[in-house]
């Protein structure tokens, strides 16, 4: 089922900066930022505060405000062909930075939806949740008749685990992830192929998060779409993406597939990220976590944003930037080939793992820095 | 956020505070030395007699021969202490009612919100009129203690409802944690985060006690032998100036009071933007809403 | 982990509360029957020692912020009593609690909101120590505010001192109001969340300076969280708040390891934890979502929420969403029942010796019997495969 849906790549983003103009000079909040996203794939961004993720996906959906200017980079949606539906244009690649207002409109119409962080608390409170749904469809389908937007939004509830009693329902009466779940109809109601999730879940309860997140996945299993997914909690990403990017200061310092992050990370800031939450079950360790905080937008550290705060910095750490290359992976010494054409082997942005600057390569286990 | 520094250079950059404030400068500069640079006595009498202004009367003379501009001068001082007095002590009522009703609440803060209800829904103007009237002695102070009871409930209703808002506020319970007397909390902790309101509050009120004062000077309810606005208003008034065609008598303090209000409104406005960000031009970069965790 | 059971119990309890209850009276004019009220805390007993951090977790609505605000006597309890050392604390009244409040400090969840913006961090730290009359001179006032600064590895000191809440990070603010709290020189320190506003590489730094203060000072802690695996890093002992209820406790590797509570067991589940998947994660299997219930996902009509604390369910306040609910559990709550090594929990599964004379008497002893006790087995063990 997954390896039918992933059959091309959806969306691509290639070297995409964001600065924002301020009276104390540029912040550059988004740095050289490239990744793809595969049909039907759920892609995790995760970051602390200040680290760009929201900005990044801001930046793809077009929605940023002016102090904000997207200064380079490109992104590529290449629209798929719908069931049942009159795609005339499937597999040209859509400039979406070059989009004109009104094709704009129509793209995120079409193609794309976004949940924001307090989405939950967007919902028109002297609206009933079934109206707010009906309205949305009506909106994008004139043609569509009041009882047939009905039937569909009843549908869509039930899709999202919400029971159809609740169609008339409105905002107050329901509870945070009730809310939650509403907006993920809303978001669905269009049939998008791409989802963009900022911190869906960070307001809500351990158990209705996890309820949301199952719901999430199965959705995905069941209509294909794909998910940008971001959240400052690595924990709930290495649970529902399938591929993580981790971000630092404005840039990418390490891509790769859940299991290969989970096994086998490979930036020490990735390494401090994984273990700077405790764990339920194993020998119960004393963890040193990652010393220092995060740094100000306005003064990005030298070279490698993460030098200060890094064990294991190198003279060059300190005046180059690390760019983001595919690794190899643990059985062979070269990356492979699949890995470099595709873009979705590990990547990592450190000079531990290039030769020429580190000739004694990476540290066996980066683990002793941060466990006792 | 009203943030610490922040303050005051915000208003020093923000134009309709730098009008305002200059305005109100000017005036102060006037009343302290104003009165040691003019040569002739305001209350002396002279031969000229009702004189249109002239390079001798700047401003004129009155009925009895006094110079209108001497008057003005040495009555700025009167006026303008009066009015900065009462709206100060009117200002110092609200906070005192207003902080302490908002945040002992319960029993106080609806013995409090009575009396405050009480006088806002009486007539001030009628009010101080009455009193004026009945008081055994005229003068400055009587008249500073019948604005001040006019003139504080407004004030401290609005400061009343800000500080029900904020005593439940984090920083306030945790300086409730740390054992700070109520009295500290309510006049260090919470005091300072409204001082944008007291400060609006202090202004508007030094407005209303301004007119209010010249108000019933005008009508005689004053010290009438005392020298300011309203007393010059009150002879202009008593001698028929208007009939008289001696427009130079009220036309100056007139245009005194006016230019006075104008700049102490000039400078409410500025704070009032300063404490409603709505109003407030773009200054801030917006910042992606970041993570907001879990409540409690 | 043993040698700290053995301690923890032995140790001389500092500060206790007992049946502590907290109802919120709702300013409503209601014509007919009573005012109504939220009942945010029901029945809670705890202990606090010195070095040692008991965790209290529960999620939003479960009344362990209450909890801690009633230990702070931020909150007058509606009933039950609170103990420092043995002394029953009756007072009332902001300068009769003063001599408490040396004490037993607290610790904000919102460091963005805890500190005053208008006032410096001298400030801040100044006055407990003038309150408490620690610093009487301004040199040594200015020498206990540096070495406060040093304890919460803010350095250097200097810088600090005159700086404003906005001039400062998350963890720096939050690192402040733990020395503000220190500064009045208690041996109870209640810590309500005081990691989740904070960015994820900066929890384990304050998580570990808390447990610095716990053991080089022998702090007595109350760790207020949602988050299981943080109390189990964190703190010996933790107890389980469902909805103004103690619904489990003991010593946190027991509480864990051994869930007892089918809410715990849900809580856990729930909880992000990569390594009990495996490399498989919820990935692995979506078609349902093992973790939940399988009451839950058949109604999914809101029943994954913490009931209306305006009108709780009667008994076990989890009865509606729990999958073993009995008919005993509406109707009253679930007397403790002691598991052995510390672990307690209030649950009918596992009540073998309880006599109640509840309706279905014979359904309930069957089940509180060999019955309960399997149920809850198989109940473990499915989780486990999961």
């Amino acid at each position: 089922m997954i390896t039918e849906i992933r059959t091309g790549t959806l969306l691509e983003v290639k070297h995409i900066s964001v600065d924002y103009g301020s009276s104390k000079g540029i912040v550059h909040a988004v740095n050289d930022v490239s990744f793809a996203i595969e049909q039907g794939q759920i892609f995790g961004l995760a970051g602390e505060s200040g680290s760009g993720k929201s900005t990044l996906v801001y930046a793809i959906a077009r929605l940023l405000q002016p102090p904000a200017v997207i200064t380079q980079g490109q992104v590529l949606y290449y629209p798929t062909t719908r069931a049942g539906s009159e795609s005339s244009q499937a597999g040209e690649a859509v400039d979406v930075l070059a989009l004109n207002p009104a094709q704009l409109r129509a793209f995120r119409w079409r193609e794309l939806s976004i949940v924001f962080q307090s989405a939950m608390n967007a919902l028109n409170p002297v609206l009933a949740i079934g109206t707010q749904i009906i309205d949305v469809l009506r909106a994008h389908d004139p043609c569509m008749t009041r009882n047939e937007a009905r039937s569909r939004a009843l549908e869509l509830l039930q899709l999202v685990g919400i029971t159809p009693d609740r169609l008339h329902s409105y905002p107050h009466e329901l509870s945070g992830g009730m809310r939650q779940r509403a907006i993920i109809a809303i978001a669905l109601a269009l049939n998008s192929k791409l989802i963009i999730m900022d911190e869906p879940t960070t307001a809500l309860d351990v158990v209705v998060q996890r309820d949301i997140l199952a719901q999430i996945l199965r959705l995905r299993n069941d209509l294909g779409f794909s998910v940008i997914f971001i959240t400052h909690d690595l924990s709930l990403l290495l649970e529902i993406a399938d591929t993580i990017a981790i971000m630092y200061a404005g840039r990418i310092v390490e891509m790769g597939t859940r299991e290969e992050l989970l096994r086998a990370p490979r930036h020490p800031y990735t390494y401090g990220l994984l273990h700077s939450f405790p764990k339920l079950h194993g020998p119960s360790r004393s963890l040193r976590g990652i010393p220092g905080s995060p740094p100000d937008l306005r003064s990005i550290p030298s070279g490698c944003a993460f030098h200060p705060r890094c064990s294991f910095t190198l003279p060059a750490c300190h005046t180059v930037v690390p760019a983001l290359l595919p690794v190899a992976s643990e059985k062979s010494k070269a990356p492979s080939l699949e890995a470099l054409s595709s873009g979705h082997g590990p990547c990592v942005a450190c000079h531990l793992y290039t030769t020429e600057l580190n000739p004694g390569g990476p540290p066996e286990r980066l683990e002793s820095e941060y466990v006792n | 956020m009203r943030e610490g520094r922040t303050v005051g250079s915000w208003l020093a950059a923000n134009g309709k505070v730098t009008f305002g404030l200059s305005i109100v400068f000017f005036f102060i500069v006037v009343a302290l030395v104003g009165p040691l640079l003019i040569r002739q006595s305001p209350t002396a009498f002279s031969a000229d007699v009702l004189q249109p202004p002239s390079a001798a009367h700047w401003l004129g003379t009155t009925q009895t021969g006094q110079d209108v501009f001497a008057q003005v001068i040495v009555g700025t001082r009167v006026s303008l202490l009066l009015g900065f007095g009462a709206g100060l002590l009117a200002t110092i009522v609200s906070v005192i009612v207003g902080l302490t009703a908002g945040y002992f609440g319960g029993l106080v803060d609806d013995v409090l919100s009575l009396l405050i209800n009480v006088f806002l829904v009486i007539p001030a103007i009628p009010l101080a009129i009455i009193m004026a009237a009945y008081l055994p002695f005229r003068g400055p102070l009587p008249m500073a203690i019948i604005v001040t009871i006019t003139g504080w409930a407004w004030g401290a209703r609005v400061l009343r409802a800000q500080t029900l808002s904020m005593r439940k506020r984090d920083f306030v319970e945790a300086a409730r944690a740390s054992g700070e007397s109520r009295l500290r909390i309510v006049f260090v902790e919470i005091l300072p985060n409204e001082i944008a309101i007291v400060a609006a509050g202090l202004v508007g009120t030094v407005i209303y006690a301004i007119l209010a004062q010249v108000g019933l000077e005008f009508l005689g309810l004053g010290d009438v032998t005392t020298i300011s606005w309203g007393t010059i208003f009150y002879w202009a008034q008593n001698n028929e100036a208007l009939l008289l065609g001696a427009w130079w008598w009220f036309l100056a303090p007139g245009c005194c009071v006016a230019l006075l209000g104008a700049g102490l409104a000039f400078i409410n406005f500025g704070i009032d933007e300063l404490a409603n960000p709505r109003l407030r031009e773009e200054r801030k970069l917006k910042q992606p809403a970041q993570a907001k965790k879990e409540a409690a | 982990m043993s040698t700290k059971i053995t301690t923890s119990t032995t140790e001389e309890p500092i500060l206790e509360a007992v049946h502590l209850k907290k109802d919120f009276p709702l300013r409503k004019v209601k014509l007919f029957g009573a005012a109504e009220a939220v009942h945010a805390v029901e029945d809670v007993t705890l202990v606090l020692r010195s070095g040692h951090a008991t965790a209290l977790v529960g999620e939003s609505g479960s009344g362990k912020t209450t909890v801690a605000r009633l230990l702070a006597r931020l909150y007058a309890p509606t009933s039950g009593t609170i103990r420092y050392r043995e002394e029953v604390i009756k007072a009332r009244g902001e300068r009769a609690l003063q001599g408490y409040r040396r004490h037993v400090q607290i610790v904000f969840q919102d460091p963005f909101s805890s500190l005053n913006p208008m006032h410096t961090v001298r400030h801040h730290l100044s006055r407990p120590l003038r309150i408490y009359g620690h610093a009487h001179t301004a040199s040594e006032e200015m020498q206990l505010i540096t070495s406060l600064l040093e304890r919460v590895n803010l350095t250097p000191a200097e810088q600090f001192i005159p700086k404003f809440p906005h001039q400062l990070s998350g963890g720096q603010r939050q690192r402040i109001a733990i020395a503000r709290a220190l500064a009045a020189r208690p041996s109870v320190l209640l810590a309500d969340e005081p990691v989740s506003m904070l960015d994820v590489s900066i929890r384990l730094d304050i998580l570990n300076l808390l447990t610095r203060l716990k053991e080089e000072e022998q702090l007595a802690l109350l760790y207020i969280t949602h988050d299981l695996a943080s109390a189990r890093y964190f703190a010996e002992e933790t107890l389980v708040m469902y909805a103004g209820q103690m619904v489990e406790g003991g010593p946190s590797e027991e509480v864990i390891q051994q869930a007892k509570h089918p809410y715990t067991q849900l809580l856990l589940s729930s909880a992000p934890d990569p390594d009990r998947f495996g490399s498989s994660g919820l990935q692995g299997n979506h078609k349902v979502a093992p973790w939940i219930p399988a009451k839950q996902v058949v109604s999914g009509n809101g029943s994954g929420d913490v009931p209306s604390l305006i009108k709780p369910p009667g008994g076990c306040r989890f009865h509606p969403r729990c999958p073993y609910a009995m008919p005993v559990c509406q109707q009253q709550f679930p007397p403790r029942r002691e598991l052995g090594r510390g672990h307690w929990v209030h649950c009918f599964l596992y009540g073998g010796a309880h006599k109640t004379d509840a309706k279905p008497s014979t359904d309930v002893t069957d089940l509180q019997g060999q019955g309960g006790l399997e149920q809850s087995r198989s109940l473990n063990s499915r989780e486990s495969i999961q």
